[in-house]
């Protein structure tokens, strides 16, 4: 029969609207306002997954987010396989598939439930104390096979295909929780006009009121206000209410983000809108009314299904019209069961209440329960329970004056309602950086000083009473906004107050009694006394070794317990011991939200040139170079990397090749004190270069070494056009930048990028000259009037140029500035007038190797923030006259000018088939012992076509004094020999580049 | 994620700011006036204190500009923020104690 434990009426769900879901291929019946767990429990199942470490049976806990035990894998279709969802949270809809985790076979026969039977091998430190040697097993015996068996559930293995969102938000007052607290500071801060966000976790607002059917706010049953206290809000403009938004992290200076549930609760492909939102609040007041959780009690085999917590046995009667069993025996060291135990028998339960505590201190509850036709039975303990994958019943003994055990009792039930007391929901507060401080008579820790403009409301806080909750919430909302008014309400007096029990008392052998703490990873009252006896102290270290307060649920249901037991261990008092740090996320977050629409093309921004597109059509291939995706090489049918690469080089240097050049980076120097500016930054001098004139500029950082270089073009006497290496160019404007402004805020220059104005094409080799003549306008190309290191402003293809003759090859070569979006149009002009001469377009990896045929470095692979002009053989550029810039004094330190600094030298294989590896280590003597003495590294290194052999750079210790020595370097086989050489492979004396 | 007050822009979040340390270490106008113990001291010593910090911010991805502020480094809460080349409008020494 479906949903046999439904009750007729009452609950929240909509009975008019039947859905049905899979739960391990069985069809579950439920209606629309479900979750999972309400409607596996309308079913009469509780058997809802196996445990982590021993396999036992495990049912449905609590009904919220809490939950540590059934946890289901959901499946919404394709690449939507979700695990580890808490079945109290996930709404139920028709068409949703659930299955179990952690079993084989089958969830009611699982072979790995023999694990529970060795349970006295497992204990705390289990993986530590056993698989200790020999050393070799743990990489291919031990490791892969824990691997195998531990994990909850099965991650997905499709990409994702939903689509998450996210969303800045603004607010003057951000209320988490949406429960009576919350609701009236929401209220209170609504009415002053100020923007209000109320974000609730749950599929509907309301909190404890969503259950509480018997109390009355200002004279209205509770259900009732909050219809009306909704609709106020709702209809207020400046509230925005968020329902199935969770807030996980409260960051620096209010910034609170939240994920929105957007449409899990929908069956898939029926919204549009994306699956998840987050959203980064940045409120000017918090208000924290997250509630509590109730804890458990601690007791032999306190874990099976049908054992639930005694709230979330009333949540699921009142709100969801369910009976989790027929026969509920609640257990308790506190008042609230007495709610729940009353509701339980409204809906027509049979009850039994179970008190730790002796009758005089348990108020008036009994009198009532009993008034009721409910048995209680005060000063009783709980030593066990019976059944296997249903709980049949439940042993409870008396506790005499002594304290000790009386004779044991069965109590038969198919349900228990337990509850140890209540532990607020400090969690966001902790993220604050707030100060938790321990109240005892709530045996809580509770938010004390603030660090953030924020407060906590409710049970949050720790108040517990109706009207108290509603009273603090109007307080603290009223505050949040800066209002002075208040307001009274008056509400059912809510029975509070427990009595804390780490471990119920038992007459059982406490060392063979296994009453679990920690339900997700199976932790033990006897394994945290292990750990502790073990020497760990810490909770942090307790924490870790026995694995309590960790995974989804983070111990919201167990840590008080665990800490409790710790501090009785150690005697000390809980504040001594103190708590583990609270750290985002409050509950599972999916990588979906955090990642937002980041995805794909969106991960990182990339940066194409203007010739981007001519160059993927013409089959090049790209690499990476910081965001630029830059042509690395354009291979014909049939090409290698080499190969292509060895045409490109030789047409370069034969003929002409043309190379895309515009992601360099360039300013623009302008002003009065240009060349004063320039002075300072660079160490080469400026204030005589001619404007028409270029030279090739080296940028040191304070601290002596180098940061960038480029090509610089004085364009006027208060114009540079600089240009920086690729990657450079948004670090050397920030260097630029930062002097200009903070050291010298009294020059007259400004600094801008015009990196993306400019696009750059390189035209290099012998035929070079030849190629552009048709083509350009107001320049004289000869060698006499347009020399190597010049710049021209003119016109080429009709478009404005600023033309320099420089060479990054050794070879004639011209790289023609041209505004971006007139840059493809001259790149296919000058291809057509090439084609003559056969120019060749050429990518990043031909650029390089011609750079290190002539022993050009490259800032970067060259060096590596170590290094100084002198290392590099540029120490010439220094422009001795000037007394000072951005550099200087550091390259008289004595580490820059003592000798044995490594200096950049070639090294000339003996084998000249072999190219070395670049990073290769350099050494005197192979045979030498380990570990050996390096002399330095290999930086650059390619098989050069133009030479017809290897060639590499290098930085060696005292290099250019050991010019033709034989050295030493790394190969993944051994050793390569390789001569010392100067760092020139071609055209050594440099006549071709003026040409 | 911090709220940082540019002086020209107003409040930033902090993805839009560059953080260049410690404040008020003005570069020496000879630096060959100083021996190498000095200048090292110079590039590389800096205070981390536990508590005021003056330092220097940039607000890279909206104005460019340098500027100054005093940040509680226990609480990351910011007391002021100021142009470059002005001072806090209070001591370090004195919030410090407070």
């Amino acid at each position: 029969m479906a949903q046999q434990f439904r009750l007729s009426r009452g609950g929240r769900i909509d009975r008019s609207r039947p859905i049905a879901f899979a739960f391990n291929g069985r069809t579950v019946q439920g209606f629309q306002g479900d979750t999972v767990a309400s409607a596996l429990l309308a079913n009469g199942i509780h058997l809802a997954g196996r445990s982590f470490k021993y396999h036992r049976p495990r049912g449905i806990l609590s009904h919220g987010p809490d939950e540590p035990s059934a946890l289901l894998s959901v499946d919404r279709g394709p690449g939507r396989i979700d695990p580890n969802n808490r079945a109290s949270v996930v709404e139920a809809y028709e068409g949703l598939k659930t299955r179990s985790q952690n079993h084989w076979p089958s969830l009611a026969f699982d072979v790995g439930a023999v694990n529970d039977l060795l349970s006295p091998v497992f204990v705390a430190g289990f993986y530590y104390k056993t698989f200790m040697w020999p050393r070799t097993f743990w990489d291919r015996v031990y490791e892969p096979v824990i691997r195998a068996a531990a994990g909850l559930g099965k991650a997905p293995e499709e990409p994702d295909p939903d689509r998450y969102a996210n969303r800045h938000a603004h607010c003057d007052v951000l209320v988490v929780g949406a429960g009576p607290a919350g609701l009236a500071a929401a209220l209170a801060a609504a009415k002053t006009g100020k923007r209000v966000i109320l974000a609730d976790e749950g599929a509907e607002p309301g909190g404890s009121l969503l259950h509480d059917l018997t109390s009355e706010i200002d004279g209205r049953p509770a259900a009732e206000w909050l219809r009306a206290t909704l609709a106020e809000l709702d209809g207020r403009e400046n509230v925005i209410l968020l329902p199935r938004t969770t807030a996980f992290g409260y960051c620096n200076h209010n910034h609170v983000a939240l994920t929105e549930r957007v449409t899990d609760h929908l069956p898939t492909g029926a919204s549009q809108a994306p699956r998840e939102r987050l959203w980064q609040v940045r409120a000017g007041e918090v208000v924290l009314a997250g509630g509590s959780h109730e804890r458990p009690l601690v007791f032999a085999d306190n874990d099976r299904p049908g054992i639930l917590l005694a709230e979330s046995v009333r949540v699921f009667v009142n709100r969801y019209g369910v009976l989790p069993g027929r026969r509920i025996v609640f257990a308790t060291s506190g008042a609230s069961a007495y709610t729940a135990a009353l509701d339980a028998k409204a809906a027509g339960a049979e009850v039994t209440l179970v008190d730790l505590r002796l009758e005089p201190d348990c108020g008036s509850g009994p009198a009532r329960l009993r008034a009721a036709g409910i048995p209680v039975l005060t000063g009783h303990t709980v030593v066990g329970s019976k059944g296997r994958k249903r709980v049949t019943g439940l042993l409870v003994a008396p506790i005499g004056s002594d304290g000790r055990c009386g004779g044991r009792r069965l109590l038969p039930c198919d349900c228990v309602g337990m509850s140890g007391g209540w532990t607020p929901a400090v969690h966001l507060f902790s993220q604050s950086r707030g100060k938790l401080v321990y109240d005892a008579e709530r045996d809580a820790f509770v938010p004390g000083s603030s660090a953030q403009a924020e407060r906590s409301a409710g049970a949050a806080k720790g108040t517990y009473d109706l009207a108290a909750c509603l009273n603090e919430g109007d307080a603290a909302g009223a505050e949040a906004a800066g209002s002075l008014e208040r307001r009274a309400f008056t509400a059912t007096s809510t029975p509070t107050g427990f009595q804390p029990v780490r471990i119920m008392p038992t007459d059982a052998n406490p060392a063979k009694v296994r009453a679990f703490v920690d339900f997700q990873n199976d932790v033990t009252a006897k394994d945290i006394k292990l750990a502790v006896r073990e020497g760990f102290q810490s909770i942090e270290h307790v924490k870790r070794y026995t694995t309590t307060g960790m995974a989804t649920d983070q111990g919201k249901t167990s840590n008080m317990n665990a800490l409790g037991i710790v501090a009785g261990q150690l005697d000390k008092t809980l504040p001594g011991v103190g708590t583990t740090t609270f750290r985002p996320p409050y509950t599972p977050v999916t990588f979906g939200t955090l990642v937002g629409p980041a995805r794909h093309a969106l991960f990182d921004p990339i940066r194409t040139t203007p010739i981007h597109d001519w160059a993927e059509s013409h089959g090049a291939l790209f690499e990476n170079v910081a965001l630029w995706r830059r042509a690395w090489y354009f291979p014909k049918p049939g090409e290698d990397l080499h190969a292509a690469v060895a045409r490109e080089c030789k047409a370069v240097r034969e003929g002409v090749g043309i190379f895309d050049a515009s992601t360099l980076g360039k300013i623009e120097i302008v002003g009065p004190d240009a060349a004063e500016f320039m002075n300072r930054v660079y160490i080469n001098p400026w204030a005589k270069l001619e404007p028409g004139r270029c030279r090739y500029g080296l940028m040191l950082k304070e601290d002596g070494y180098i940061l960038d270089d480029g090509v610089v073009a004085r364009v006027s006497p208060e114009c540079f056009h600089v240009t920086t290496t690729t990657g450079g160019a948004a670090r050397v404007l920030a260097h630029m930048e930062d002097y200009l402004q903070t050291e010298w805020p009294d020059l007259q220059v400004f600094l801008t990028s015009t990196t993306e104005q400019w696009a750059v094409i390189a035209l290099q080799g012998p035929k070079a000259r030849a190629v552009i003549e048709p083509l350009v306008d107001g320049i004289d190309l000869s060698p006499e009037a347009f020399p190597h290191m010049a710049m021209r402003s003119g016109t080429i293809c009709g478009v404005p140029t600023r033309l320099f003759r420089v060479s990054f090859t050794g070879e004639l070569g011209f790289e023609i500035n041209v505004p971006s979006d007139n840059a493809l149009a001259v790149w296919e002009t000058v291809m057509e007038a090439g084609r003559p001469y056969g120019i060749t377009p050429y990518g990043t990896e031909t650029m390089h190797v011609l750079r290190a045929e002539k022993g050009y470095i490259i800032v970067g692979q060259e060096t590596d923030g170590t290094v100084t002009p002198d290392d590099v053989g540029l120490a010439s550029m220094i422009a001795k006259a000037k007394k000072d810039f951005v550099g200087k004094r550091s390259l008289a330190r004595p580490d820059v000018v003592a000798a044995g600094r490594k200096q950049l030298v070639g090294l000339v294989t003996d084998d000249p088939k072999l190219v070395l590896d670049e990073g290769a280590q350099v050494v005197a003597d192979p045979d030498q012992p380990i570990p050996m003495r390096m002399l330095g590294h290999v930086t650059s290194s390619y098989w050069s076509a133009n030479c017809n052999r290897s060639i590499a750079l290098a930085l060696v210790a005292n290099g250019r004094e050991l010019v033709g020595r034989t050295l030493h370097v790394t190969t993944p086989d051994g050793f390569a020999a390789a001569r010392v050489a100067e760092p020139v492979f071609f055209d050594p004396k440099g006549e071709r580049i003026n040409a | 994620m911090l709220l940082i007050a540019c002086p020209y822009c107003g409040n930033r979040p902090e993805t839009e700011f560059r953080c260049g340390g410690q404040a008020h270490i003005a570069r020496p106008a000879d630096p060959t006036a100083l021996d190498d113990d000095a200048w090292s001291a110079h590039l590389f010593v800096r205070a981390n204190p536990r508590g005021i910090h003056a330092e220097r911010w940039c607000h890279a991805h909206g104005c460019g500009r340098w500027f100054n502020a005093l940040r509680d480094t226990v609480s990351d809460r910011f007391l002021e923020t100021y142009p470059v080349g002005a001072q806090p409008s209070r001591s370090i020494e004195t919030e410090a104690r407070a």
